[in-house]
């Protein structure tokens, strides 16, 4: 607009800095809006310079994420066993939540669940003999992200664990997840005591089947599509995922009724489903996955393609940064603590769920889970908040995944780490909170920004690349 | 009658929205029957039944958005599907005015906000206020940059690049404009006119649009570029590129430039530009006069009047001559009232340019000029804090507003000085600007009205009250209540300045 367009059109003004500036415009009723600014992180100045110099150029490749992204169509496809599925699976290999780590660092209901999966997998006998088999370096581990998987909390995969396969049909690629265990004593919160191996001996042996044989029936469930109605029905598909399964069972219950032999079982691999609000996360995760993985490998990308905790570190991927992880140390939910539990008890904050804020959903869908607010200690204007605010770090707005009480609005979507850096803004999350002891489980639940040096790291990473 | 059909893959809305579309689409012109639903069974079957299910669409998949339109013609066709992309995105739009408005906290969801943001207001710290001024140029909006501290290889880079896609950059250190009418920052409500400014210097710019509008001239655009855009390393390039723009700007009738002491070179730009100007332009630069010009911002401003109402320029300086001739007889009584050690005036200013207009037009009429920002024949003061015979001190200069508001928002410091000067036996003027408009103190009157009662009693308080009726505060108001506690309220600064001069020269006799 030239300067004499200028002149001829009505002053539309966004005000940084001084709000009296913004309320005078406003009290001679010319239109104006207030930027929330703040400084942007603190970066070195030649990526800042060089970031500066290429921005036509991420904009672009941006673009270009956000079409894969966004144009995804993740897909239940069927049911498998890790070893048979997963790329590079091994007996040997363990997978993981969050960035690489070593078994040395590994947080405690990390290194629980390992235990509990060496014990499930028959490789040990007792507690000991595995954490011993663990420490040996005969156990070799890998995070999930980097074999197409996801898990949520310790993230667990081992050789013989069953999985769900899901197909991203518009462009071929693949997702894997283990089955929702449930709440209580379970193995992606550390626990490994019999009762716990024995609900994953009954997940391989009755839930996986029934499953198996009901999903091919049915022959593939738009994930998607459930997650877009689920966001209408108040869930945000991380820590609310109450409808989400309930529109999965509605989907997949006939084909179990249809498929099962024994009535039993089909009894109760339905109750399972039915009294476990959290089936659908091990799905909307994978999904969310799917949907990601499709934009990875796009040069000059500043678009994150994962966001995942070991409760260790958190650590970043890009589509524009190939494999390379950027991390840092994870904080500690912000969390309501179940009675009796108080912050000292809480583990940094761990699990591969953060790949649903990562793809618009969880903490960035909030404002559309009214019923999660308050049990993750806040208002609805709070949610409201939130996701408003992220709209500020994200390169587009969902077109599948709305906010009703945003007239619909598409979710904040893409986090773009030129953004995060620039706008000074951390993602947001929304997550259960694992006790620091492994089998101890859930503790609470929590919101938390995402910590700042990964997405730092992850900006002076591209800018190195920059083409 | 022709069916034009589109799929938008993945494209999700909700039903309800799809309705409403879908209603929408079928009342218009030209358009015999409409269907937008996402593709599943149940919908495919809906479409068939109507007779709008091709063979494209019944491919389709559940999660596709199917649009299919029933029209008279290819053209009422094309106009329907353009309409849907219209209506569905105005559909995802986000509302206005729900409760829990998150203010954007980027320029990105602010003009997500505001589509139509054409100016950025940037008053953030002066280090990251380059970066940001540049990050809203690229995103085509004109930018005025209040901040200060914005290293000059930032604004010489800023301007250029301005300039090369044709936007404003007001500033860095831009205090004040009106664009369109609209006051920006520290700005008066003022008529609507033909008289265009151009000002590097930001009370100059206040001083002359007031008085423009009290005089019952009009503003067309009040321009401010920062002090600095007229010095050798800038170059004057906004300067020259807002002469220009109210040229070519056919609500502008006459073009008035003020500036404090250009640079050589630059003075030189503006006058080649203002020469291949064929509208008048009235100039009054600081320390650059021109012969039979303006003297003083007053003069430039009723000058600009007289010029935009079809009068001569004369007018103006005739008129003034009566006005001083007034003036000349308030000082004598003034004088008379005045004790025999009482010699200097005492100028506290919270405008710069004031200060400045001050010591160039008390330069011509007397000796003994001392400043802290001394401009023309006066000397640079020693100690800031302590006045030397005539005295002019700028209260907004750095060493005064380290880690406090402007004298214009804060009075506090000045009012002291006030103080301290009243009880020098030595001081006869205290000499005193009051800046109104948006950004200023909303009560001046009242924490300064107390300190001038007490000052009165032994000096001559002499206040220019910058500012319109129409202000916030309200000019007549603040007037009336200063001239109540014993000021002598002038209306405009070179006024204020020649009426102490020849308080002081009366003494001299």
């Amino acid at each position: 607009m030239s300067i004499n367009t200028l002149f001829k059109s009505e002053l539309q003004v966004v005000n940084f800095g001084m709000t009296a500036f913004k309320d005078a415009l406003a009290a001679v009723g010319a239109k104006a809006v207030q930027v929330d600014w703040k400084p942007p992180m603190d970066v070195s100045p030649a990526a800042t310079e060089r970031i500066a110099a290429a921005r036509a150029k991420i904009e672009k490749a941006n673009a270009k994420a956000m079409q894969k992204i966004l144009s995804a169509q993740p897909c239940l496809v069927g049911l498998e066993r890790a070893l048979d599925v997963i790329p590079g699976m091994k007996k040997n290999l363990i997978l993981h939540a969050g960035p690489p780590v070593t078994w040395e660092r590994m947080c405690g209901p990390m290194r629980g669940a390992i235990m509990g999966a060496l014990m499930y997998e028959g490789m040990a006998k007792s507690a000991k003999e595995a954490e011993k088999l663990a420490a040996s370096g005969a156990i070799r581990y890998a995070p999930c992200h980097e074999h197409s998987s996801v898990g949520p909390m310790a993230g667990i995969i081992s050789a013989s664990m069953p999985v769900f396969v899901l197909v991203n049909e518009a462009h071929g690629n693949k997702a894997y997840c283990t089955m929702n265990e449930g709440l209580g004593k379970v193995l992606r919160y550390g626990a490994y005591g019999e009762d716990v191996i024995k609900k994953l001996k009954w997940m391989e042996t009755v839930l996986y089947p029934v499953l198996k044989k009901s999903v091919k029936k049915v022959g593939r469930i738009d994930l998607k599509n459930i997650i877009a109605q689920a966001l209408h029905m108040g869930d945000e598909v991380h820590n609310r995922n109450r409808a989400g399964t309930s529109l999965f069972y509605r989907a997949i219950a006939p084909a179990i009724v249809t498929t099962c032999d024994d009535a039993k079982d089909a009894a109760d691999v339905l109750n399972f489903i039915n009294g476990n609000d959290h089936f659908f996360l091990n799905l909307s995760m994978p999904a969310s996955k799917a949907s990601l993985d499709a934009a990875r490998g796009i040069p000059n990308s500043s678009v994150a393609v994962v966001m995942a905790r070991n409760g260790t570190d958190f650590g970043v991927q890009l589509a524009g940064t190939g494999d390379a992880w950027f991390t840092g140390p994870a904080d500690v939910p912000d969390a309501l603590f179940f009675p009796g539990y108080t912050r000292a008890d809480a583990n940094p904050d761990i699990g591969d769920s953060a790949i649903t804020e990562t793809n618009g959903l969880g903490g960035f869908a909030i404002a559309a889970a009214p019923a999660i607010v308050q049990f993750v200690g806040g208002t609805t204007d709070d949610a409201l908040r939130y996701t408003r605010t992220m709209y500020g770090i994200t390169a587009a707005e969902n077109n599948a995944y709305q906010v009703p009480y945003l007239n619909f609005r598409g979710t904040p979507t893409g986090i773009d780490v030129v953004k995060v850096v620039e706008n000074n803004i951390l993602p947001f999350i929304d997550t259960g909170v694992a006790h620091r002891k492994p089998g101890v489980g859930q503790i609470g639940a929590g919101v938390l920004n995402a910590p700042a040096e990964p997405f730092k790291k992850a900006y002076e990473g591209l800018a190195r690349r920059m083409e | 009658m022709i069916i034009k059909t589109d799929i938008r893959k993945g494209a999700y809305f909700d039903s309800v929205t799809l309705m409403r579309v879908g209603k929408q689409l079928s009342s218009l012109d030209g358009v015999a029957d409409a269907a937008i639903v996402m593709g599943t069974e149940a919908n495919k079957g809906i479409l068939k039944s109507s007779g709008l299910l091709t063979t494209d669409l019944a491919k389709a998949a559940d999660a596709d958005l199917l649009i299919a339109v029933k029209a008279r013609d290819a053209k009422a066709a094309d106009a329907a599907m353009k309409t849907v992309t219209e209506l569905l995105k105005k559909s995802s739009a986000p509302a206005e005015g729900s409760a829990a408005e998150a203010r954007p906290t980027s320029l990105d969801g602010a003009v997500q906000v505001v589509p139509g943001a054409n100016m950025a207001v940037i008053s953030v710290a002066g280090r990251y206020a380059g970066a940001l001024a540049m990050q809203c140029l690229r995103k085509g909006l004109h930018v005025m940059l209040f901040s200060d501290n914005v290293p000059i290889e930032q604004e010489i880079a800023l301007k250029q690049f301005a300039k090369k896609q044709g936007l404003l950059v007001m500033g860095p250190d831009c205090g004040t404009a009106i664009i369109n009418g609209v006051p920006l920052a520290f700005a008066n409500v003022v008529r609507r006119g033909g008289i265009g400014v151009v000002a590097a210097a930001g009370t100059g710019l206040q001083e002359v649009t007031t008085l423009i509008s009290n005089a019952g001239g009009g503003i067309s655009q009040a321009i401010g570029t920062g002090g600095r855009d007229v010095k050798k390393d800038v170059g004057g390039i906004m300067f020259v590129e807002a002469m220009k723009a109210l040229a070519d700007d056919a609500d502008t009738k006459v073009i008035l430039l003020v500036s404090k002491p250009p640079d050589k070179k630059v003075l030189a730009a503006i006058n080649r530009c203002a020469r291949s100007i064929r509208k008048p332009v009235v100039s009054f630069l600081i320390g650059a006069p021109v012969k039979g010009g303006p003297t003083t911002l007053e003069e430039a401003a009723l000058t600009a009047v007289e010029l935009e109402r079809g009068g001569r320029a004369e007018n103006a300086f005739r008129q003034l001559a009566d006005r001083d001739r007034d003036l000349r007889i308030t000082a004598r009584r003034e004088a008379l009232t005045r004790g025999r050690k009482q010699k200097y005036i005492r100028g506290l200013f919270s405008g710069g340019t004031f200060c400045a207009e001050a010591q160039i037009l008390l330069g011509d009429m007397l000796t003994g000029l001392h400043s802290n920002a001394p401009t023309g024949k006066a000397v640079k003061l020693k100690n800031s804090l302590k006045s030397v015979q005539h005295s002019f001190v700028d209260l907004g200069e750095d060493e005064f507003t380290v880690g406090r508001p402007h004298p214009m928002i804060d009075f506090s410091l000045r009012n002291k000085r006030i103080l301290e000067e009243a009880s020098d036996p030595e001081t006869a003027v205290i000499l005193l600007d009051v800046v109104l408009g948006y950004g200023s103190n909303m009560d001046p009157a009242a924490e300064l009205a107390p300190v001038i009662r007490k000052a009165a009693r032994t000096k001559s308080v002499v206040c220019s009250v910058t500012g319109t009726d129409a202000d916030p505060q309200n000019r007549g108001a603040v007037a009336k209540a200063l001239t109540d506690a014993g000021a002598i309220v002038t209306p405009s600064n070179a006024a204020a300045c020649r009426l102490a001069g020849e308080i002081v020269k009366g003494l001299e006799r």
